[in-house]
């Protein structure tokens, strides 16, 4: 048997199921299922191969391989490049739009995983290497535990309060308690809206999840992910229907005005809760000496 | 890279005359059901927002 074979058939396998268990196939239909998943495990398998060798590498006193490894990081920075570049592609198709945050936010997703598998079969093949294979799938299995933990990112339920709220008409203007979310002319309009709308308000719970709350993209995100779910009462032709999230100037609290083809509120408001957190949205005004001090 | 407008005027329906001007077109309607009607039907054509001035002219924006 050549050298390292088991610490690097090991570390390989280990790294891409690795990669396929932090593969989520969910409602999003995102990566689609067979061809974009076939193509991420296949990325994973690269990563993971390149996580395996590189301890044998350093062993042998091949220090030149190592520098693969950065050859690495920029393939899988093109990973992110594409994966942005599709989805705002496909993006111009949906009726509510994820907007530009969500998806980078997703597409960072997709360029951090691939480290994590190399990461894994780094650790996998240095514990199958110094120690046994056993070890090795024990770490496996612990790296992708730690990983999918820390990598869990906070959800709208972590920051704010979701609530029902009133919708009500001043003259053209349509408000979700108080908070004016736009002027809709048309009587039609606005009784289809009085029939089939929901209104929600959302209560960032301290000034730094408020600033997270005013982003564009993650109220987008919030749109977006309520409509995908609960589906929406629009076609092309009626963009006066499209879901609407204003904000409180005053106090930061945000108004959603959505029309869903399911018009139950308890869901609704599920739906809202497990909206993730933008990590570029994440704002810490709290964390300044004048923000801390100006919060009253 | 395609380019589009947004917040834009459309159209302009009014039931009085001579307060809304401007190089897009603008509809003059005899009642205000007349109104609803036309710009509803610019509405779903133009793919736009009606949105009431409150002044008797309603405009379509592309949003």
């Amino acid at each position: 048997m050549p050298p390292f074979f088991i610490t690097i058939v090991t570390a390989v396998i280990l790294g891409t199921l690795a990669r396929f268990f932090m593969l989520k196939v969910d409602y999003r239909q995102y990566p689609s299922y067979p061809h974009g998943v076939v193509t991420h495990l296949s990325l994973g398998f690269i990563a993971a191969t390149l996580g395996a060798v590189a301890l044998p590498a350093l062993l042998e006193k091949e220090f030149a391989a190592v520098s693969f490894l950065a050859l690495a990081a920029q393939q899988f920075r093109e990973v992110r490049t594409t994966e942005r570049e599709m989805l705002l592609h496909l993006d111009k198709s949906e009726l509510v739009q994820r907007g530009p945050d969500y998806i980078e936010g997703i597409a960072r997703v997709f360029e951090s995983r691939n480290y994590l598998v190399i990461l894994t079969a780094l650790i996998v093949s240095t514990a199958t290497h110094f120690f046994n294979p056993l070890l090795g799938i024990i770490s496996s299995i612990l790296a992708v535990a730690a990983g999918n933990r820390l990598m869990t990112g906070r959800n709208i339920k972590d920051i704010a309060r979701v609530r029902p709220g009133e919708i009500r008409f001043e003259g053209p203007n349509v408000f979700v308690e108080n908070i004016h979310i736009m002027n809709l002319g048309g009587e039609e309009t606005r009784e289809t809206i009085i029939e089939r709308g929901l209104g929600v308000i959302i209560e960032p719970f301290n000034d730094n999840e408020r600033e997270t709350l005013a982003n564009n993209g993650q109220r987008m995100a919030l749109a977006h992910e309520a409509a995908s779910q609960l589906g929406v009462y629009k076609d092309v032709d009626t963009p006066e229907f499209t879901p609407l999230v204003r904000r409180d100037k005053d106090t930061g609290r945000i108004g959603m005005l959505i029309l869903p083809i399911e018009r139950d509120m308890e869901f609704l408001i599920t739906a809202i809760k497990g909206v993730p957190v933008l990590e570029s949205a994440t704002g810490k005004p709290l964390r300044s000496r004048a923000g801390k001090k100006a919060e009253d | 890279m395609d380019v589009t407008l947004s917040k834009f005027i459309l159209a302009a329906v009014t039931t009085k005359s001579g307060i809304v001007e401007g190089n897009f077109p603008i509809f003059m309607v005899e009642s205000q059901e007349e109104q609803e009607r036309i710009a509803t039907t610019l509405g779903r054509v133009l793919e736009g927002v009606v949105h009431d001035m409150e002044n008797g002219v309603f405009i379509l924006v592309k949003h």
